[in-house]
């Protein structure tokens, strides 16, 4: 519904989108600028790119990045998607304790969850690394995954799902003809969302990560802490493009369906 | 329970093994010693806890707490406006509000925060502008200020706030605005008595996500603030990298959480007694 705002709102909008894009678009357009010593622009240069891909501890931590994602977002996915499914299966008073427990990684703070997990690995001795960050990461995941998958799930009802079985399917196969295709989209959004959250996630890394296992926040925090280098700001343009491009697409594809209630990609 | 029920079992266990028990250690591990070395000693003590009551960490942890709730009411005065004109906006301006909205949630906050140190250090793009335009002779310190990390704290937290009041303009029921026009109530008059109490849920949501997530966040006083900016986080944080007294950052961790739900319950029933207030008004 459309009511009459006052111009003040207007102003007031475009300049907290000025305020929220400003910053961004100068790390964007800095990473093209060819002087060393960034505040002045002097001409366009690919350079910085160049010089990124080159420098093999960049590569290193954008292998373990990838590694850890890739696999924290397979594992999540299946976790995610099957608490999603078996939800349903749940007497009231159960499905709301599991529901809770599963919120729980989206509401506390990154801090704890980090310090808890570094605190839980080194008292069972297992040594930090790719490992450790893969099992933090799907730990948070999970959640997310499960948000999105449920609430496609919550807009699908049963009737199909009771039709397959009337008409004599097993378990598996309504799940394999029925249940998996409509909620297909909903899992490919919250894969999709796993892989950023992975890709993007410092502050439960950092604690759980080893000396050997620089993720690329990691890497960019070592930087940003030594001091500004042209380089990170190539780095940075990169992370932003591929998260943004990633969540757009979940969004796109979750929302495909027709008919469907529109959904966002965040859990409010 | 039905045999298909089963299939909960390795989400409880996963989650039981790595959210449940990680927190109960944390717990457990506040209550114990610590030696000359570093290493944690078993049995139970209230040490971590006392020490926590020295003036330098209660200061930091005020500081802290002064910093967070400045950052929720800046935060929510700016995004109140925001929400409620993508919220009152036509549909595609709506959309495309959101969007823009939601996109810095997916770029890395450290991201977001460097962002800063590019435009506020003393050679920086700021910096620069203002001595260009002749406003000032000398470059000001602006990095690594405690406005510093107020600036960045809001600029990471807005679309925290903006989303859930959108939320809950988006579900508030309209009709009642219409009732209060055809009764002549004035338009400010209607949004204080209906638009407002009625997205206190959003408000609410808004300011203990934008809250905690302050408190709990070292990385932008780590970046933008200076060596007397340091917050509960960064002292937490540091028991646990550098300093290795991990029953001392347990406690303080279990301080953070307690303090953290107890400011949420204050400002829920601060919030419901002015909402009650507003219906015995009517």
């Amino acid at each position: 519904m459309k009511t009459k705002t006052h111009p003040l709102l207007g102003f007031h909008s475009l300049l907290m989108m000025l305020f929220i894009y400003v910053p961004i678009a100068f790390i964007i357009a800095y990473s093209f600028n060819s002087s060393r010593l960034a505040a002045d622009w002097s001409g366009f240069t690919l350079d910085w790119y160049v010089s990124l891909f080159k420098n093999r501890r960049v590569i290193e931590a954008l292998s373990n990045s990838l590694i850890v994602a890739g696999v924290s977002t397979v594992v999540s996915t299946m976790l995610g998607t099957m608490a999603a499914l078996s939800m349903r299966t749940l007497n009231r008073k159960m499905r709301a304790g599991m529901g809770g427990l599963l919120y729980l990684p989206i509401i506390i703070p990154d801090i704890i969850m980090g310090l808890s997990l570094l605190v839980l690995f080194t008292q069972f001795h297992i040594p930090m690394g790719k490992l450790t960050i893969i099992l933090a990461h799907i730990t948070f995941s999970m959640s997310y995954v499960y948000v999105v998958v449920s609430t496609r799930l919550a807009g699908m009802g049963k009737q199909l799902e009771e039709a397959a079985n009337d008409l004599g399917a097993s378990a598996w196969q309504t799940f394999r003809y029925v249940t998996f295709p409509q909620i297909m989209p909903g899992v490919v959004a919250g894969a999709l969302i796993a892989f950023t959250l992975s890709l993007d996630d410092f502050m439960v890394s950092f604690f759980v990560s080893g000396p050997s296992s620089t993720t690329l926040p990691i890497y960019i925090y070592g930087q940003v802490k030594r001091g500004i280098s042209p380089e990170i700001n190539a780095l940075c343009t990169i992370l932003i493009v591929v998260s943004v491009t990633l969540i757009l697409l979940a969004q796109y594809i979750l929302n495909r369906g027709k008919g469907q209630k529109k959904q966002s990609v965040l859990p409010f | 329970m039905r045999k298909s029920s089963l299939s909960v079992l390795p989400v409880l266990l996963w989650l039981g093994a790595f959210l449940v028990i990680p927190m109960l250690i944390v717990v457990g591990m506040s209550f114990m010693g610590r030696d000359a070395t570093g290493g944690v000693v078993a049995g139970f003590s209230l040490s971590s806890y006392a020490r926590f009551f020295d003036p330098l960490y209660l200061g930091i942890y005020w500081d802290t707490i002064v910093l967070s709730v400045l950052t929720t009411v800046i935060c929510l005065l700016l995004s109140y406006p925001l929400a409620y004109y993508i919220a009152n906006s036509g549909p595609k301006k709506q959309t495309w509000g959101l969007i823009l909205v939601t996109i810095p949630f997916w770029i890395n906050f450290l991201i977001r925060t460097y962002a800063w140190v590019l435009l506020l250090r003393t050679q920086g793009i700021v910096n620069n502008l203002l001595v260009d335009i002749g406003l000032i002779q000398e470059p000001l310190q602006m990095l690594y200020t405690r406005g510093a990390v107020l600036l960045g704290m809001v600029y990471t937290f807005i679309p925290f706030m903006v989303l859930p009041i959108y939320v809950a303009l988006e579900q508030m029921d309209k009709k009642l605005l219409e009732a209060a026009s055809d009764l002549g109530a004035s338009s400010w008059k209607a949004f204080w008595h209906i638009t407002l109490p009625q997205t206190k849920s959003g408000i609410m949501t808004g300011s203990v996500l934008v809250y905690v997530s302050t408190t709990g966040m070292f990385v932008v006083t780590d970046i933008l603030g200076g060596a007397k900016s340091a917050m509960i986080s960064n002292v937490i944080q540091a028991q646990f990298s550098g300093a290795r007294d991990w029953p001392f950052g347990s406690a303080m961790s279990i301080i953070f959480v307690i303090t953290s739900l107890i400011m949420i319950a204050l400002f829920n029933k601060a919030m419901t007694s002015r909402h009650l207030k507003v219906k015995e008004g009517r």
